[in-house]
């Protein structure tokens, strides 16, 4: 069966604030070498289908119509053996 | 004319807009639940505010399609009066009725104070008992009231006029170009995130809300004038 690992991030030119913080968090504990941080969501989609093609098919059409909202995110997925 | 109020699955705000209309307007008004297929009933539609689905994913990305939803869609494209508010405008954001997308308050905190807002269009079917450039006191409540959208759709907002309030002073979430509340071209389509529901009796803190009410029943009194006498 596949799974897909989708990862939904906010779009660079996007502003995001828990990540300002988390970097800010990171810089109060030493970690200077941090240049930023983004923070975004992951997702595990059991699919219960073997057929990679028509796996990929639909998770574009799920991150399209639901998952990213493309006014402020990007996706991107991998299909893997679930 | 008839006030629908949507209510889905966490929302919050609906006893509260319910009353707002029936104390403001006192026109009949009904709660309609998020399953609902039929909204002919009704002459304006309001979404309140809440956590819809408890926000989970993004705020109104789920509520978005609910089967209420498409009835939404249909009304709004038919020219009726759809008013959303928090989390009511995050679901006309996400339903594509109304540009642009909501981030987290710039500073990560849930803001929930009173918001001093201009009037920046009186000439909208929701604010028409205004003045021009007026100055209201509505309180705000939210964690995700950070209005954004790209530069073109922010030039075209201005063009239009669809910009309808600015926070006046502070801008308690980080809004692009201190947005508080726009609508679509036609006009019959608003949102706003600070909550005129509840700014409509003076011991409230502010009775400013008032006239978004007044304005909406202004405007269907006008309209429906117009078709009687056509």
């Amino acid at each position: 069966m596949c799974k897909a690992i989708v990862y939904v991030t906010l779009r660079e030119s996007v502003l995001d604030p828990q990540g300002q913080a988390v970097q800010g968090a990171l810089h109060s504990l030493g970690f200077d070498e941090v240049k930023g941080v983004r923070i975004g969501k992951y997702l595990e989609v059991n699919l219960g289908t073997a057929d990679k093609v028509q796996a990929e098919e639909r998770v574009r059409e799920m991150c399209e119509k639901l998952l990213a909202n493309p006014v402020i995110e990007d996706y991107r997925y991998e299909i893997v053996e679930g | 004319m008839r006030a629908a109020v949507v209510v889905f699955p966490g929302s919050n705000a609906d006893v509260d807009m319910f009353q707002a209309v029936e104390d403001v307007l006192q026109v009949p008004v009904s709660y309609v639940w998020h399953g609902e297929t039929d909204l002919s009933a009704y002459d304006v539609i309001l979404l309140p505010g809440g956590f819809s689905y408890g926000d989970y994913l993004r705020s109104g990305a789920v509520a978005r399609f609910s089967p209420v939803m498409e009835e939404v869609i249909k009304a709004a494209k038919a020219g009726k009066l759809v008013m959303g508010v928090c989390n009511g405008f995050q679901i006309l954001l996400e339903a594509g009725l109304l540009p642009g997308a909501m981030l987290r308050n710039r500073s990560l905190k849930f803001r929930c104070t009173m918001s001093r807002l201009r009037v920046e269009n009186h000439q909208t079917p929701f604010t028409c008992e205004y003045g021009n450039q007026e100055v209201i006191e509505i309180p705000i409540a939210h964690g995700e009231g950070n209005y954004f959208c790209d530069e073109a759709t922010l030039t075209k907002l201005r063009e239009n006029n669809q910009i309808v309030f600015r926070y006046e002073g502070e801008n308690p979430n980080g809004s692009i170009d201190d947005i508080a509340g726009i609508c679509n071209e036609q006009g019959n389509v608003l949102g706003m995130m600070p909550h005129p529901e509840r700014a409509v009796h003076d011991w409230m803190g502010s009775a400013d809300g008032q006239r978004i009410f007044r304005s909406i029943l202004t405007t269907w009194r006008e309209r429906h004038r117009a078709a009687t006498h056509a």
